[in-house]
């Protein structure tokens, strides 16, 4: 119709925000600013589980990207975790540099195994490819056990000298009064939290970004995606590099507060890929609020159900299929279903136009 | 000579994997469904055939004939109730039921039978070994790999001899279409899935005689089994038989020059021949 550009008297705008994510925005920084303080009011057992909650928030927003966003299933995440965790012993030992410092050595070391990895796995197709990640994982578990200078097959300990020393360590104890062990939590707290937050506003931003948008298409149809000029190659090569510098971040934080490392544990396809994939998968897959949702029951299960060995386990498998062939989209898709309620909205909508009909 | 050795019990190692592997091969084949479940089937079906000789006091292979049926009656279950609901365009679904499956299997079995690892015995025949001209071959290693053989030549003539083979191809073929012609792919999946329980019960019979085994070793064969799939072909039986040849060999070979290096050679040959082969070396179906 001719009249419709007339009739349109206050400009259409594309937006993803709602007046719900904008009042959840607002709270979820009071959460932050609220955790941020935590140290000063909480025990230090519950500083230790938001560290776990927070890191396995990060490997598992990382694994929802890939899987959820950019359609790559994967399940050798492990060999990120691990190499991260084993480049900070690296630096830290071998280079004697600062546990902090040897963090980011350990995001770069994860990103660097990304290139081959990728190289190799982004030429198998579908379950092809779930494999090929985790052969790849396991070679990089072997080989590194072959690493003498960190132990080999029995891994190692951070040296007490190392941590002791550690960048801002003696601040918090000179100006808080904090004991060194519970300092060194302190600060892997603040850095889970730190990491934690700016996870998901990466991935959160990326999502709303152009390329978020090429992403969607490509994982809803690839050939469609591409004739309309979308790099389905790139974009996908970008997340993968990108999550798994992040997940080796994660895992080198990890393992400054665990510690003590050895390839089986570090390298450990249940504690980093079937523990997340299940977070994500009970949560909701391709959300951000399902790997939220998805932490917190699981770290709620993981509590109540710990004394009874492997039944924990059993549970966590049969509740991960339940929902899987029931609620596709997991408990924040059902949540979502019935609300309408999204807190990390990234559908484009219209809004601010005129909907009146031409010559009304 | 020693090298000559070692290639033959690579080659026969290479049948105990492509065993373990035939059955991946022949429900991914049909349904392009990847079972990451298969490697604790088979170690729960070495319990199951552990328990008849407890209780019963029979022979392992008397025990696995016993137990097959069973195995056949489980997958068929399982394909008809669960995993044909997973079936459709995306690959997700698939392969988380059968991860959290796999879970489950290891925990229910470390529940029941403990981290205790067990055997199958089978008396003298452990020991036994037969000269075939220089080389000396042990009678387990070499009636794993003849059963290997029995094992795909009998899936092959299923395949392509029969009118339940026909089915399967067809249905692997074009689902909708094979449906108008009067066969009900939730049937043909649930009888392929059963199929490949059987061939589970017989890899399960040599896993559990050649070594020791626990619940929590599903995975490690899974993936062994997964390279022998994935570096024949998709959909090919001969091609698993050569992926399962080629990781034996590659292991046995990774061994000999270090003891530490077995599974990672094994791993490494995977890696080499899909860089050249993405679709592995004889693929049938394009896919």
């Amino acid at each position: 119709m001719t009249t419709s550009t007339q009739t349109a008297r206050t400009a259409w705008s594309v937006e993803t925000r709602t007046r719900t994510s904008t009042l959840f925005l607002g709270l979820a920084a009071l959460l932050v600013i609220v955790l941020a303080f935590a140290p000063f009011y909480a025990s230090r057992s519950l500083i230790q589980d938001l560290f776990f909650i927070l890191t396995m928030l990060v490997l598992a927003q990382g694994w929802n990207l890939l899987a959820g966003y950019a359609g790559l299933v994967s399940v050798g995440q492990q060999a990120f975790v691990g190499i991260g965790a084993y480049a900070m012993f690296g630096g830290v030992i071998l280079l004697d540099l600062d546990p902090l410092v040897s963090i980011l050595l350990g995001g770069s070391a994860a990103a660097l195994l990304a290139i081959p990895t990728a190289f190799f796995t982004f030429r198998l197709q579908g379950a092809y490819f779930a494999i090929g990640t985790w052969v790849v994982a396991e070679i990089v578990r072997l080989t590194v056990a072959q690493w003498k200078a960190l132990g080999g097959g029995t891994g190692t300990s951070l040296p007490r000298s190392a941590t002791r020393d550690m960048f801002g360590l003696d601040f918090l104890k000179d100006t808080f009064g904090f004991k060194t062990s519970v300092a060194t939590d302190v600060i892997t707290f603040w850095l889970a939290l730190i990491l934690a937050v700016v996870t998901v506003g990466v991935v959160y931003r990326l999502l709303r970004s152009r390329q978020g948008l090429g992403l969607a298409a490509v994982r809803d149809n690839q050939n469609a995606a591409r004739s309309v000029g979308v790099d389905a190659q790139r974009l996908k090569t970008i997340v993968y590099l990108s999550t798994a510098f992040i997940t080796g971040l994660a895992g080198a934080l990890i393992y400054v507060q665990k510690a003590r490392i050895s390839p089986d544990a570090a390298f450990s396809v249940l504690d980093w890929t079937a523990y997340v994939i299940f977070i994500v998968v009970i949560g909701g897959i391709g959300t951000i609020e399902g790997p939220i949702i998805g932490v917190l029951i699981f770290f709620a299960l993981q509590n109540s159900l710990s004394g009874y060995g492997s039944w924990y386990l059993l549970v966590l498998g049969l509740l991960g299929i339940v929902i899987m062939l029931f609620a596709p989209r997991g408990l924040w898709g059902l949540f979502t279903d019935r609300t309408g309620i999204e807190l990390f909205p990234i559908r484009r909508r219209l809004s601010g136009g005129s909907t009146e009909k031409p010559g009304g | 000579m020693i090298w000559a050795d070692t290639i033959v019990q690579g080659v026969l190692l290479g049948g105990l994997y492509a065993l373990f592997a035939a059955g991946l091969s022949l429900v991914f084949g049909i349904m392009r469904l990847v079972n990451l479940a298969h490697g604790d089937l088979i170690v729960m079906a070495a319990y199951l055939i552990l328990v008849l000789v407890t209780l019963l006091g029979i022979d392992p292979f008397l025990a696995a004939l016993i137990s097959a049926p069973v195995l056949f009656g489980i997958g068929w279950l399982l394909q008809m109730h669960v995993l044909n609901r997973t079936l459709g365009p995306d690959i997700l679904p698939p392969l988380l039921v059968t991860f959290g499956l796999s879970i489950v299997i290891q925990n229910a079995l470390l529940e029941g039978f403990s981290a205790d690892s067990q055997r199958l015995s089978v008396g003298a025949l452990e020991t036994a070994s037969l000269a075939l001209g220089p080389l000396n071959v042990g009678v387990m290693p070499l009636l794993t790999f003849l059963s290997a053989v029995l094992v795909i030549v009998g899936l092959n003539r299923l395949f392509y001899s029969t009118s339940l083979g026909r089915a399967f191809r067809a249905t692997s073929d074009d689902a909708v279409t094979a449906s108008l012609m009067g066969i009900r792919p939730q049937n043909i999946f649930a009888t392929a899935t059963g199929i490949a329980m059987v061939v589970v019960t017989i890899a399960a019979l040599y896993l559990g005689t050649r070594a020791n085994f626990d619940p929590t070793i599903g995975p490690a064969r899974l993936i062994y089994a997964f390279e022998a799939v994935i570096i024949g072909g998709l959909g090919s039986l001969w091609g698993t038989l050569a992926g399962g040849i080629i990781i034996g060999v590659a292991q046995t070979l990774g061994a000999a020059i270090n003891p530490e290096w077995q599974i990672l050679a094994g791993h490494v040959a995977f890696v080499i021949v899909l860089l050249f082969r993405p679709r592995g070396l004889f693929p049938r179906a394009v896919d």
